[in-house]
């Protein structure tokens, strides 16, 4: 077997791998093994050929290509070692990896940290339990996406939607501008999943009705999609079966949610988070099991690539001052999410770590002005109000983690609807 | 224009078994079916049990052949290399008028030869499964009912027939017979004639219509009968060792639970009857009625952890029972009907008695010295030590790209399951003989890469690549510098 030995092991080379694996290697980390799947690094970016991101990072809009590619770039030129079409099988006793490479077999690496970057993948029609026939043309968004940009095949002509999330009115956008007709982005909820810009430019811009609080009641087609039919749902997301209606289309495409791809971490035996399905993790990003931290998707569900490679300096930061032994540790404070919130991350802040720590969370419902505070007991840690609040926009609060000595909670308090 | 001894209409679990057990014998078999694949319709949408057949009619050719397969299968899976599970089956009694059914159903395995069936107390219900429901009172235990994997043990059946000389044509439709004197002489196709002395209807479903052709006079019916289930993720957290069976009800036999032999947990069926024999579709309120019934034998199983959902059809027969014998009218045609739900479970014991009744005729089936009963599977890298994966990786660099990601499948694997015979030319195929896109993520991640490299390896363009059936095309053509930009 292949063994290799390295001071930091980051498993995935999407956004949130590259900037970790970058700010390894500046926080001093000798050597930065960086570990992916995929023939090429860039990930998910890969095939979002569409523009939109780096706004907060660069202050310009890139398309995705364009925005791994200063990444891959960055890593390349600061000493990343790339360890491409490579799969890691396991984690094992002294964060020893297992993983399989054509050319070199099976590959024991060695690292004195890891990051885990494995990203998310889509809820499946079969998660949300669509009923009807199974013929071929249902599709997750991204894998239309996947299949449309990178393998140059188009999968249908006439197309619904059923998810307002970004992956599918981006796609949404994307089959139009290709030739097909989108007849409709159907959405369960009363408010829009995704980012509000992408409605805009993706839907309303190209005259796409967008069908809040509808469903996907049946999928109709032996061998490929004919038809879906769909109906309003009741305030309980029931369909109400006298607004059922038949739209015939050659495919469905699903954007329903994103899940953690954590097998890995599980397998590892790192505590999860049951709300985000992502691993538990504190300010530095660290897991449960010292020395193996995490970023990006696979610790909670971003829609901004911004957030995730800021995260994700972080977690190659700490995870190259773990491997250096540099890294302090104190005790542990839980940070919970209070009233009006759905998840906070970090779930937890390491009292040692000291300066500031950014808060990431989702609110629980869609609201008007809302006022959104940070405190540790009766003191107030951090307070901001914004104009408006959604479960598809993430929240963030800056706080300083100098003398805190109980636990955080997050709370949201809608004030003017 | 093919020539045959016998042609066997239908690659379901019925027809495979048949192809199996008469390529030891020195007749030109020929198996055709229309679909894309081996493993039929109802062999392939099942719950997965080999039954001891306990529970089936005392007395009747089904309750024979299920106790001959089932004593058989133990060895037989071993050398079809098919995974294959005695985990047994607990029949619990919730309700006092359930415990008063038990004795009935004691008596029957007794009477069907199936005497290892015993009485278990709450106490040692709940020690075997603790997750049955505490209320439970009582109870049958079962201890050698076992689950299979169908789809390979279908595609083991069909492999070791192809490796002893039988010839599989896919998607490939009869279309009528040619019946000279009184006897049939050729069967036609959508791929043209085959002349052959006997057919072998095991066309399950569709086994009115072939009997039709073959001019035989139909006294019964063949209606689908619709079975749905659930499968769930192999991480939910409660599961059962053994197969969960309710109390039949005198309508209806009920829904069940069972870990399969990949870990998974599956619910159903449903038994619904209807008269679409194409008509697959999964309904809200059937799914909700298995979620509801299967709680009350297991409260804690979480269905939100679903990871797929489908349904299949049962050849219900009516009048209900086995029929397998030579046609009254046409000479040389042999028909399979009535196999219901039990088509697995009696695979082995109908293809022997087949032949036993093919002797019966006169037919002579002399022995060949060839015939090979072994068949390996595809080596998988899952489930491999590290030593046994280096030594695949040896052999074959492609084992070292792992294509599904979920339940851990290789290039490797996927190439020589579409260069295996029969082959493997769709992405169900695929699917079903690795478990490629049968995991978490249904395909989401592996699915255009097994479209790829099926395109790749059969030498197809993608939008060639089919999901299943002929039709079921998943992509409509390239986007850009296709013909259409030409």
């Amino acid at each position: 077997m292949h063994t290799v030995f390295c001071d930091v092991a980051v498993i995935g080379a999407g956004p949130a791998g590259l900037a970790a694996a970058i700010a390894a290697k500046q926080e001093g980390a000798a050597n930065v093994l960086l570990i992916e799947r995929d023939t090429a690094p860039g990930g998910i970016l890969q095939q979002c050929i569409h523009p939109g991101f780096g706004l907060q990072l660069f202050r310009e809009e890139l398309t995705g290509p364009e925005y791994a590619g200063r990444f891959v770039k960055e890593a390349r030129e600061a000493g990343v070692e790339l360890l491409s079409d490579t799969m890691v099988l396991s984690i094992g006793e002294d964060h020893i990896l297992t993983c399989a490479n054509p050319e070199k077999g099976l590959v024991e690496i060695h690292p004195g940290a890891i990051v885990l970057a494995m990203g998310c993948r889509e809820r499946t029609r079969a998660n949300i339990r669509i009923p009807g026939e199974r013929p071929a043309g249902v599709y997750t968004a991204g894998t239309a996406q996947r299949l449309i940009n990178r393998q140059n095949a188009m999968v249908g002509r006439r197309v619904v939607i059923l998810g307002s999330g970004d992956i599918g009115m981006i796609m949404a956008r994307r089959m139009t501008l290709e030739g097909a007709k989108v007849e409709a982005v159907v959405e369960l909820l009363p408010y829009l999943a995704g980012l509000t810009r992408n409605r805009v430019q993706c839907l309303d811009d190209f005259d796409i009705p967008l069908l809040l609080s509808h469903t996907v009641t049946a999928i109709e087609g032996k061998r490929r999609v004919e038809a879906v039919r769909i109906a309003q749902v009741d305030q309980q997301r029931r369909p109400i079966p006298e607004t059922e209606r038949t739209i015939p289309c050659d495919t469905l495409l699903l954007s329903v949610g994103l899940i953690p791809e954590n097998e890995l971490t599980r397998a590892a035996g790192i505590e999860m988070d049951s709300i985000t399905n992502g691993p538990s993790v504190d300010q530095r990003m660290e897991t449960s099991r010292p020395g193996i931290f995490a970023c990006g998707n696979v610790v909670h569900v971003n829609d901004l690539v911004d957030n995730v490679t800021a995260e994700s300096r972080t977690a190659g930061a700490c995870a190259a001052r773990y491997a250096l032994g540099t890294l302090p540790r104190g005790q542990a404070l839980g940070v919970a999410h209070g009233s009006g919130v759905r998840y906070v991350c970090p779930q937890r802040l390491d009292a040692a770590a000291g300066g500031k720590a950014a808060l990431y969370f989702r609110v629980a419902a869609p609201g008007g002005k809302t006022v959104l505070t940070a405190r540790c007991g009766e003191t107030i840690l951090a307070r901001r109000t914004v104009p408006r609040v959604s479960p598809g926009e993430m929240c963030r609060l800056d706080i300083d983690t100098a003398h805190l000595t109980a636990p955080v909670t997050v709370e949201a308090q809608e004030v003017e609807a | 224009m093919y020539q045959a001894d016998v042609v066997i209409v239908g690659a379901g679990v019925v027809g495979c078994a048949i192809a199996r057990e008469l390529s030891r014998y020195d007749l030109q078999v020929l198996v055709v079916d229309k679909r894309d694949d081996v493993g039929g319709d109802a062999s392939k949408s099942n719950s997965s049990i080999a039954i001891t057949g306990f529970d089936c009619p005392p007395g009747s050719l089904e309750a024979r052949l299920c106790h001959e397969t089932r004593a058989r299968f133990d060895h037989v899976t071993k050398e079809l290399d098919v995974p294959f599970r005695v985990c047994g089956a607990l029949m619990p009694a919730i309700t006092p008028e359930q415990m008063e059914r038990l004795p009935a159903i004691y008596d029957e395995a007794m009477a069907n030869g199936v005497t290892d069936v015993v009485y278990l107390t709450p106490e040692e219900i709940l020690a075997k499964e603790p997750e049955i429901n505490p209320a439970v009172l009582g109870g049958l235990y079962i201890p050698r009912e076992a689950v299979i994997d169908p789809f390979l043990y279908v595609v083991a059946l069909a492999e070791n027939a192809a490796a002893n000389g039988v010839k599989f044509l896919l998607r490939c439709e009869v279309t009528g017979m040619t019946v000279e004197n009184g006897a049939i002489t050729a069967v036609e196709t959508t791929q043209g004639t085959i002349r052959t002395k006997y057919v072998i209807n095991a066309a399950g479903l569709y086994g009115d219509e072939i009997a039709r052709m073959a001019g035989e006079e139909i006294d019964y019916t063949v209606k689908p009968r619709k079975g749905q289930f659930f499968i769930l993720d192999r991480s939910t957290p409660c599961k059962t060792e053994a197969v969960i069976y309710p109390i039949p009800t005198p309508t209806s036999r009920g829904k069940l639970l069972l870990q399969t032999v990949h870990g998974n947990m599956l619910l159903g069926p449903t038994a619904e009857d209807g008269e679409d024999k194409t008509d697959h579709s999964t309904t809200a309120e059937e799914l909700a009625g298995i979620e509801r019934d299967c709680r009350q034998l297991v409260p804690n199983i979480r269905v939100s952890d679903t990871i797929t959902q489908y349904s299949g059809l049962r050849p219900n027969r009516t009048p209900a029972g086995f029929h397998i014998a030579f046609g009254e009218k046409t000479a040389g045609y042999f028909e399979v009907g009535g196999v219901r739900s039990t088509g697995v479970s009696c695979s082995l014991g109908i293809a022997r008695y087949v032949a036993d009744q093919f002797r019966a005729a006169g037919v002579e089936l002399r022995e060949k010295e060839d015939f090979s009963p072994i068949r390996r599977g595809i080596p998988r890298f899952a489930g491999a030590d590290n030593e046994k994966r280096e030594q695949l990786l040896a052999e074959d660099p492609l084992y070292g790209r792992i294509i599904c990601r979920c339940e851990t499948v290789t290039e490797a694997e996927i190439v020589q399951a579409i260069h295996r015979d029969p082959p493997a030319t769709t992405v169900d195929a695929v699917k079903r003989r690795l478990r490629a896109g049968m995991g978490r993520c249904q395909g989401g991640f592996c699915g255009p890469k097994v479209m790829e490299i099926l395109s790749r390896e059969l030498g197809i363009p993608m939008e060639q690549v089919e999901k299943n059936l002929p039709g079921s095309y998943l992509t409509t053509g390239p986007v850009r510098g296709g013909k259409e930009d030409a």
